[in-house]
């Protein structure tokens, strides 16, 4: 198993009473809830754990993009990215952003991804999503063309990387007379590829094709729809004719070690439910614009109606379902080893801070993780 | 009370679900973003009257979603083209919010198959500086109690609970409201530029109480289209034709009149 050390960059000096006058911290709650000293603070933390992980021994860490809101202060993770190329040495780099198709112009991305590849020295993933609904409502960008979009972007790209320029490049959405990427990325033919996604099939068909074999990651899902989901992307690839490896299986979700089971959860509890709570918090109208799922999966989800939209959730709901674990480091390795039998992931996205952790609990847990968990896994 | 006939017809090469009942002279009417699901009181009262066709937009309720479909002015060349192959003539069109932007954009194309033009609360244009309604963001609920100023009818239709199938279509059509009108929001920057070619008569119905489209979006029409006329309904939301459903059907009635005279 490989470990990447996943920051959301949350703005986690939110006052946490916004939820009495507002019922988002994404696209309508004022910017006045932001603090531009406390962000530069925060800011330069999240960087130093990031810088961290690479001392720590972390295979790579990984940065993301939302735009307009208090989960994440990332609207152009590249920024980070590039800071990172230069301050750390081993890592591998991952970008589980760029939202396709909210550009009016993807070709920027094959240039920032390969500008980070060639300064990293090949150390980039290049993570292509779509942006989660509430991004389509902040950016404008269509949900209804949300699909063909990313699918149309991402030909670009990689018609970019891997074909000599000048050529031009004739799509529905995105036309161009001359498409000539200067620089080309470091890693040949291009860097690896992860679509993370909430979890989809229409996703999983297209990444697991025998002509892309991207690593799917699936993010903050409950453990039975991330069994489904990475058996669905076994089931895909044998359809192809090729069998998935783990390193084409990722999971991400937030994780929090002390040194005891009792003490991890008296820790954890207050800000893992600020996660959930606060800094999750979407109506249903502001997630699933429509066409931003498939006509199938939003019939599944009326039917449902109340599964997502659901009260307060507690720590302990979210350990119950998988989609949390904390702990002794006992706990933890023990977790990960029979989820990691009976799923088969390689890659394990580690959500080491998240919500309102403050940087001497996201430290300690960073180093349980590292020295007491990693070490005995990798072989997994 | 006319028997309301449904069919299935094809127009350029979408199946299109249509309802048609009455007798006279024909009258089209262009629904909302809620589609056309249901036959409503105000269309078997104008089914008294005129040869009603209700179709539901392509990508709409029962009907196809056509390859070729991208944006309103695709169902402004197809309404032209289903306003022919039905053979409707001189047509009285009538269109609500979604309908009433494909009413504007078929009559800046082409007024020669029109008797009358008549825009209920209509999309289409952007008046600077007065806020539509965020249709996307609304819940459920609160869509409900905004588009009606009387709480009752909000009332009413959230007692109602959709059947399975009324959902699906639902899905489906905020799925095409979406793919026509999200970006840029509910309107054709162009299309304000060229209702001065409409030389129908032009009757302009609103709501005083239009959360969706304020009254101002009304006022510009009428700036903009040299023969219409407004008419501001007053303790009304965004759907007149089923709030004031009796006022609605009497001032379409009598505007029809005056135009044949």
């Amino acid at each position: 198993m490989k470990f990447y050390f996943f920051h959301l960059m949350p703005y986690a000096d939110l006052d946490q009473s916004y939820s009495e006058k507002y019922n988002s911290a994404w696209v309508t709650l004022p910017n006045s809830y932001y603090d531009p000293s406390r962000g530069h603070g925060l800011y330069n933390r999240y960087l130093d754990e990031l810088e961290y992980a690479d001392v720590l021994g972390f295979d790579g860490i990984g940065v993301n993009e939302h735009h307009q809101n208090a989960y994440g202060l990332m609207p152009i993770p590249g920024v980070m990215a590039g800071i990172l190329a230069r301050n750390t040495k081993r890592a591998r780099i991952a970008v589980l952003g760029r939202a396709l198709p909210l550009l009016n112009n993807p070709l920027v991305v094959a240039e920032e991804y390969a500008m980070l590849d060639t300064i990293s020295g090949g150390r980039l993933i290049a993570g292509f999503v779509r942006g989660i609904g509430a991004e389509y409502h902040s950016s404008g960008a269509n949900p209804a063309e949300s699909h063909d979009r990313f699918h149309e972007a991402h030909d670009l790209i990689l018609r970019a990387w891997t074909e000599t320029g000048p050529f031009a490049f004739e799509g529905k959405y995105y036309h161009f007379n001359y498409v000539n990427t200067w620089p080309r990325p470091f890693q040949q033919p291009h860097p690896p590829i992860w679509i993370p996604s909430q979890g989809s099939r229409e996703t999983i068909e297209w990444a697991s094709h025998s002509s892309r074999r991207y690593t799917y990651l699936q993010t903050f899902s409950p453990v039975s729809a991330l069994a489904r989901y990475m058996a669905m992307y076994k089931e895909e690839a044998e359809k192809q004719g090729y069998q998935a490896g783990p390193e084409q299986l990722g999971w991400a979700l937030p994780i929090y070690v002390a040194d005891t089971d009792a003490r991890a959860h008296r820790e954890a509890k207050p800000h893992i439910e600020a996660f959930i709570n606060k800094f999750l918090r979407m109506p249903p109208e502001m997630l699933l614009p429509p066409g931003y799922l498939s006509m199938a999966s939003m019939k599944g989800i009326a039917r449902a109606k109340g599964a997502i939209t659901g009260g307060a959730q507690t720590i302990d709901d979210w350990i119950e379902k998988g989609m949390f674990i904390c702990g002794s480091p006992d706990t933890v390795r023990q977790t990960l080893a029979e989820r990691q039998k009976q799923i088969g992931f390689g890659q394990l996205l580690a959500l080491l801070q998240f919500g309102t952790l403050p940087h001497d609990l996201t430290k300690g847990s960073m180093e349980r993780f590292a020295r007491e968990v990693m070490p005995r896994l990798r072989a997994a | 009370m006319p028997e309301v006939k449904e069919s299935t017809l094809r127009v350029d090469g979408c199946a299109v679900s249509v309802k048609r009942a009455g007798q006279g002279e024909p009258m089209l009417f262009l629904h909302g973003a809620r589609g056309a699901s249901r036959w409503l009181p105000f269309m078997a009262s104008l089914a008294e009257r005129f040869d009603l066709v209700v179709p539901e937009h392509p990508g709409y309720g029962r009907s196809e979603m056509p390859e070729w479909l991208d944006d309103v002015g695709d169902l402004a060349f197809f309404y032209l083209d289903f306003i022919k192959a039905l053979g409707l003539g001189r047509v009285h069109l009538v269109g609500n919010s979604m309908g009433g932007w494909i009413a504007a954009e078929l009559a800046v194309r082409s007024t020669r198959d029109l008797a009358t033009l008549t825009l209920v609360s209509a999309a289409g244009i952007h008046v600077k500086g007065v806020p539509k309604g965020d249709i996307f963001l609304w819940s459920p609920e609160t869509t409900m109690r905004n588009v009606f100023a009387d709480p009752k009818f909000a009332e009413a239709a959230l007692a109602t609970p959709l059947s399975d199938e009324e959902q699906d279509l639902q899905l489906r059509n905020a799925l095409a409201t979406a793919k026509l009108g999200w970006q840029p929001r509910l309107y054709d920057p162009q299309l304000r530029k060229w209702l001065h070619r409409i030389d129908v008569p032009t009757l302009l119905i609103w709501g005083d109480s239009d959360k969706v489209f304020p009254p101002a979006y009304g006022e510009a029409y009428r700036d903009l289209i040299p023969s219409a006329r407004l008419e501001i309904f007053e303790r009304c939301g965004h759907l007149p034709h089923v709030e004031q459903a009796e006022k609605f059907v009497r001032t379409l009635t009598g505007f029809v009149a005056e135009a044949r005279r």
